[in-house]
């Protein structure tokens, strides 16, 4: 017992250095090397610094602030709004018993194992002239993301009890202010988790923004990393290829160092009941 | 409940939840998810492609062309060992982390939060990562190298048999983070009451693990398996990132084969291999989830 109180700690910190520190240390180190030292990346110091040139040539060859804005473009409406009308939509599915609401609940949840239909996507978006618009990448992403959020929020609301909606309904609320004023905030858990994955999700995605803003005017943050680690190919920059990882990971890991007691819990508020 | 509202008439439910509500999500629904996937039994069946403006039927023409270039079982083979490999490689890696980090010390604290890292992470950033770590001549073959005292050149993703377990790996590395998390509250839902019962019917460590506290997380199995068979169906990011497919096509899962065909126009195609990619996810997800449910609930 007394020796595994060292041991364990050790084993701890080893596990972390090799399995996570070696990785990322590998992308930093990079990132900070010149074209030709960084030809064959490997985990030593960058014999001369090339720290500025790379980020700011990153920077602009990258677009990253194109790809900020575009990915935030997308991501804080389809959010939003998956949101607003997933809890709507929830409220009376908890609520309201019967073989419709049964058979409208399976229906609105399956879509957490259906993968969506990306090619067809694409076509119906043409014929909406919404094909290659940020509109039409909000509305995607919202239908993929509706059925985690109904699922997720039903299954909260049923532990509410009723109850608390009968006093405000007591003082003539209507159904709209009742769930406004009563039910929304005490869906607070339950919506930090929802917005913590879809976040996650959407922030990450390239799979379904290569199909529905691909050849366009807008583009996010990763698919502006595909095109410049594409790039790569023949040209060989590791050190831009890194310097975009960095860029574009760090505003998520410094969210999550900041607030990570708060994104955990969330995380396991509404995951594992 | 209702009928305890001293209103004297008990308001219909229909009335206090207006149906209304539920349009504007199941409107979204119904377009952006269920009509493309209706569209997919379609499509399959016609000549869309990026080469003449009008669609017409083909029959199973698709089908037929996916089959004998071997492309569509390749795929389903390859998407099925991935999601497997991905399932268990991700699942035990964020156990045997959970169990290493459960004490709340200031180190496992900060061990946690540090494995957290990758989950955050891009999937093409982290592919990216691994993409150089693991080139022949790179980092990981120079450690190995210097531990054997010889040249180790393991070709991590260039074996036409191993390099879909790699990339596994990889993806299960990226993920491993959230299923650390999702075990630790798993295993903080387990009452004292029930660990020193098993102590005192002198169940030693393994054995409490093997009959008591692995039983009681089997919500966080379910939980954490299913999500990675599910996300590795999908899988897409990772594999563009290390391989892109290769080598020799022997990583290219469906939504890969799905991202070339279509880049090469043959939208059709790329539309058939979507419609098996849903027969696959309903043959396969429904009755995995089902069975690790009906699990949850014997135990």
């Amino acid at each position: 017992m007394r020796i595994s109180r060292f041991v364990h700690p050790a084993v701890v910190l080893l596990l972390s250095a090799v399995v996570i520190g070696i990785p990322l240390w590998l992308a930093l180190v990079t990132s900070a090397k010149s074209q030709g030292e960084a030809n064959l990346p490997d985990l030593s110091l960058p014999r001369v610094w090339h720290l500025w040139e790379n980020y700011s040539q990153a920077f602009t060859q990258g677009r990253v602030l194109w790809g900020l804005f575009g990915s935030l473009l997308v991501m804080v409406p389809s959010v939003a709004g998956v949101l607003i009308f997933g809890s709507l939509a929830s409220w009376v599915l908890a609520r309201r018993a019967g073989r419709a609401m049964a058979v409208l609940y399976a229906a609105a949840i399956s879509g957490i194992v259906l993968p969506p239909a990306v090619v067809t996507i694409v076509l119906l978006l043409r014929q909406l002239h919404l094909a290659s618009t940020p509109i039409g990448m909000m509305l995607v992403y919202m239908g993929m993301y509706m059925s985690l959020v109904i699922f997720f929020v039903t299954g909260f609301v049923r532990t509410i009890p009723v109850e608390v909606e009968e006093a405000a309904r007591m003082d003539g609320a209507r159904p709209l202010g009742i769930f406004i004023k009563v039910v929304l905030p005490l869906l607070r858990p339950v919506i930090a988790t929802a917005t913590i994955f879809i976040c996650l999700y959407i922030w990450n995605d390239v799979f379904y923004a290569f199909f529905v803003l691909g050849g366009g005017t807008y583009s996010t943050l990763p698919l502006n990393l595909y095109s410049v680690a594409s790039s790569n190919l023949y040209q060989n920059n590791w050190n831009l290829v890194f310097a975009y990882v960095v860029l574009m990971s760090l505003p998520l890991v410094v969210v999550f160092v900041v607030a990570q007691r708060r994104i955990i819990s969330g995380i396991t508020g509404g995951a594992v009941k | 409940m209702i009928s305890s509202l001293p209103t004297g008439r008990p308001p219909r439910r229909a009335v206090l939840y207006p149906s209304w509500f539920l349009a504007p999500a199941f409107a979204v629904l119904a377009v952006f998810f269920f009509l493309p996937t209706v569209f997919n039994f379609v499509y399959a069946f016609t000549d869309w492609s990026a080469f003449h403006n009008d669609i017409r039927p083909v029959g199973l023409a698709n089908v037929e062309a996916v089959l004998s270039n071997g492309a569509l079982l390749s795929s389903l083979r390859i998407t099925i060992v991935y999601a497997g490999l991905v399932a268990i490689m991700q699942t035990g890696f964020g156990l045997g982390l959970a169990l290493l980090l459960e004490r709340d010390t200031r180190i496992n604290r900060f061990a946690r939060v540090v494995f957290f890292i990758p989950v955050l992470m891009s999937a093409l950033a982290v592919g990216y990562t691994f993409q150089a770590l693991l080139k022949p001549d790179g980092p990981v073959n120079g450690f190995l190298g210097a531990l054997a005292g010889q040249d180790v050149t393991i070709p991590w993703l260039g074996s036409t048999t191993w390099t879909v377990v790699t990339v596994a790996f990889v993806n299960s590395w990226k993920w491993m983070g959230l299923a650390m998390v999702i075990f630790l509250a798993g295993l903080k839902t387990i009452s004292a009451d029930v660990l020193e019962a098993a102590r005192i019917d002198g169940a030693g460590r393994w054995r409490t693990f093997r009959s008591v506290r692995f039983p009681l997380i089997a919500p966080a199995v379910t939980f954490n398996v299913a999500t990675a068979l599910l996300g590795s169906f999908n899988g897409f990011d990772t594999i563009l990132a290390t391989t892109g497919g290769g080598p020799a096509q022997q990583t290219e899962v469906l939504d890969i084969y799905i991202f070339r065909v279509y880049g090469n126009g043959l939208f059709a195609q790329a539309t058939t291999m979507s419609l098996a990619l849903l027969l696959l996810v309903t043959l396969l997800a429904f009755p995995v989830i089902g069975y690790l449910r009906k699990r949850e609930r014997v135990l």
